[in-house]
């Protein structure tokens, strides 16, 4: 029998394989007397020894499939398996305490991992109270006669189904048998949504119950198009989703034709379609896919992928790799926005009631102008390598843009007056995600060289609508009138003083938004570098004067979002 | 017994990478091999025993070795020192 499962596409395109649940095992379990001491002893050693083997055999095939520097955490693990203090500890234990190895072996591990993580000063022993309690978890696997998921270990293909998927997950997946990811967890702008369109795989996320219900080595085939789930389709089913399947291969090779175009409408208007990238190394899947620029380079790796501030220099690396690769065309770097859902160890930030109206972004870098001053001298520095362009996240008033463009104007001078190379023209912008900072965008964009709309963080704040919050999800709501006037205020703002306006959120790539952005004059498109191509072919079919109807209707008349939906419907599939 | 003074010279101190090439270094031997840092002394074979003493630049640390190939422990380790850059 064929069943169904519904969930949100987050990522476009067709797989069929079969499912590979990556899901714990239940690890629970209570203390116990031993007598026999001997052969509970031996029963941790042929444990540790289990372990010790699996970790060898994971490490092989991660360093052949993934790279030896992956492979590097296993070989961590394997010395703490060696090492004589934790493991001897363990057999101390069960023989003095008399108790079983499980509950000797979780005391032992507990203690270790509390006198790591009591080093707050030092990030890097905080790590290894991690790679202590994986390896405890392995032993304890085996202790139990339970199997952990070693998704390092698929060699042919699946379709990974899994609670939620963590960047450490996905580091262990093999991209070459991956073909598509299902979750119960997620939206569209989840970490395993955002992986899942970087690779190029379709995905369902907020299935919300894909773990329960989908069985290991069921077939499954998922629709990343439309959010759909089939498990153990029938013939028809599946001769019908491979059709789909090359239909949708077949879009993708007309797309790729524009790849070398620039992004032209209906009525031979030129628009900026970018890419928004996370690390230099996504400036390949970005020139790959078209960009015509970097619209948003978030800078939080840097901070984020360090066990402690990034230094000058590598931080100098990073963009000068970024503006190289891009070879003249602009990136937009995205000062540190850390806070909100994004912490790092070593920079301790106050416990907040709501870490999202709190300490983040330019508000720390503002607070913490040794930490934002060594992010803007990396980026002068990097600026003589290409066309770079600056802004700052989550500005919400017209003095803390002065303010942070006033100590950008410091550090240039002093570079500049040091003799160091920069470039001539740097722009300086904002990140237009706060309503206070739309309303007053006219304002702003006397000192502002440009807009950048971040949709999420506008909705979020707009509706007082936490988004990672489930019961108010409805409230989502993109293309409601509301956002819409905030979104066409900062357009006009922005033009008004001769300035351009961007949108670097995801809806830049929503084939609804388009023709809504498009209407309201909006300049650069910058988005997941795979919806580039959909995009300018979307546009090339859209004429502006029409557009400017549509949005003028949406704007004025629109009462709903799904209003805004339907008028948008109408005019793009007539 | 054969036993040694080493003054640390790297930036990180005993860290990461060189820990780890310390700890597979004394593991070799037989011996009992042991690293005494402010009056505290773990077994240099424990790469979390050698981690938690959080030795730092320019701390002065004592290795021991006892065992019937102790003078070969310690020069291997002497010679591990320099090599990572640990000691001069």
């Amino acid at each position: 029998m064929t069943e169904m499962l519904k969930g949100i596409a987050a990522s476009d395109g067709i797989a069929r394989a079969k499912a590979y649940l990556l899901v714990q095992p239940d690890l629970s379990f209570s203390k116990k007397s031993i007598d026999d001491v001997d052969s509970e002893v031996a029963r941790l050693q042929a444990a540790v020894t289990a372990s010790t083997q699996e970790l060898q055999k994971i490490r092989d095939i991660a360093a052949k499939s993934l790279g030896e520097e992956e492979a590097q955490v296993f070989d961590a693990h394997m010395m703490i398996l060696a090492d004589p203090e934790f493991v001897g500890a363990v057999e101390t234990g069960i023989k003095n305490d008399k108790t079983n190895a499980e509950q000797v072996l979780h005391n032992v591990s507990t203690q270790f991992v509390e006198m790591f993580e009591a080093m707050t000063d030092n990030p890097y022993m905080q790590e290894r109270a991690a790679d202590i309690r994986d390896v405890t978890k392995r032993v304890m696997s085996h202790l139990l006669g339970v199997t952990l998921p070693n998704p390092a270990l698929i060699d042919e293909e699946v379709v990974i189904i899994a609670h939620d998927l963590t960047p450490s997950d996905t580091a262990q997946l093999n991209r070459k048998y991956v073909k598509g990811f299902i979750t119960d967890l997620g939206g569209r702008t989840s970490h395993s949504a955002i992986m899942a369109r970087s690779l190029e795989i379709p995905a369902i996320v907020g299935t919300e119950k894909a773990t329960e219900t989908v069985n290991e080595n069921q077939m499954v085939i998922v629709d990343g198009n439309t959010g759909d789930a089939l498990l153990d389709p029938s013939a028809d089913d599946i001769a019908k989703y491979d059709q789909e399947a090359k239909d949708f291969a077949a879009q993708k090779a007309e797309w790729e034709k524009l790849k070398n175009e620039q992004t032209v409408t209906k009525d031979g208007k030129n628009y900026v379609t970018a890419a928004n990238i996370g690390t230099p190394d996504d400036v390949v899947g970005a020139t790959d896919n078209g960009a015509e620029a970097v619209g948003l380079f978030r800078s939080e790796f840097l901070y984020m992928d360090s066990a402690e501030l990034p230094t000058e220099d590598e931080q100098f690396e990073a963009y000068k790799k970024a503006l190289e690769g891009m070879n003249g065309k602009q990136v937009v770097v995205r000062t540190m926005d850390i806070g909100g859902d994004k912490h790092l160890s070593y920079l301790p930030l106050p416990e907040e009631m709501n870490p999202f109206l709190g300490y983040r972004a330019i508000r720390i870098s503002l607070d913490r102008q040794d930490i934002f001053r060594t992010q803007l001298r990396a980026l002068l520095r990097a600026s003589n390598y290409g066309n770079l362009a600056i802004m700052f996240p989550m500005i919400a008033t017209v003095n803390e843009f002065k303010q942070a463009r006033a100590v950008y104007d410091e550090e240039r001078a002093k570079l500049v007056q040091a003799g160091v190379a920069v470039a001539d023209k740097i722009e300086i912008g904002m990140m237009m995600e706060i309503p206070a900072a739309a309303i007053i965008a006219d304002k702003l964009a006397k000192y502002a060289d440009f807009f950048s709309i971040g949709t999420n963080d506008l909705i979020q704040y707009s509706m007082a609508a936490d988004r990672g919050n489930e019961h108010v999800s409805y409230l989502y709501q993109p293309y409601n009138p509301s956002i819409l006037r905030l979104i066409k205020r900062t357009i006009d703002a922005a033009h008004a003083e001769g300035k351009w306006a961007g949108m670097c959120g995801e809806a830049a790539g929503d084939t609804i938004m388009v023709p809504l952005l498009l209407g309201m004059g909006l300049d650069e498109y910058s988005m997941s570098a795979t919806s580039i191509l959909k995009v300018r072919s979307l546009m090339s079919k859209l004429d502006t004067k029409d557009m400017k109807k549509l949005a003028d209707k949406a704007l004025n008349d629109a009462e709903t979002n799904d209003d805004v939906i339907a008028l948008v419907k109408a005019v793009t599939q007539a | 017994m054969e036993k040694r003074d080493f003054h640390i010279i790297a930036e990180t101190g005993i860290h990461a990478r060189p820990a780890t090439l310390l700890v597979q270094s004394a593991s070799k031997f037989n011996s009992d091999i042991n690293l005494e840092y402010k009056g505290k002394s773990v077994n240099l074979k424990s790469i979390m025993g050698v981690m938690s003493l959080g030795v730092g630049k320019d701390a002065d640390v004592t290795i021991s070795a006892e065992g019937a190939d102790e003078a070969d422990a310690l020069a291997a380790i002497a010679e591990t020192m320099t090599k990572e850059g640990l000691s001069d």
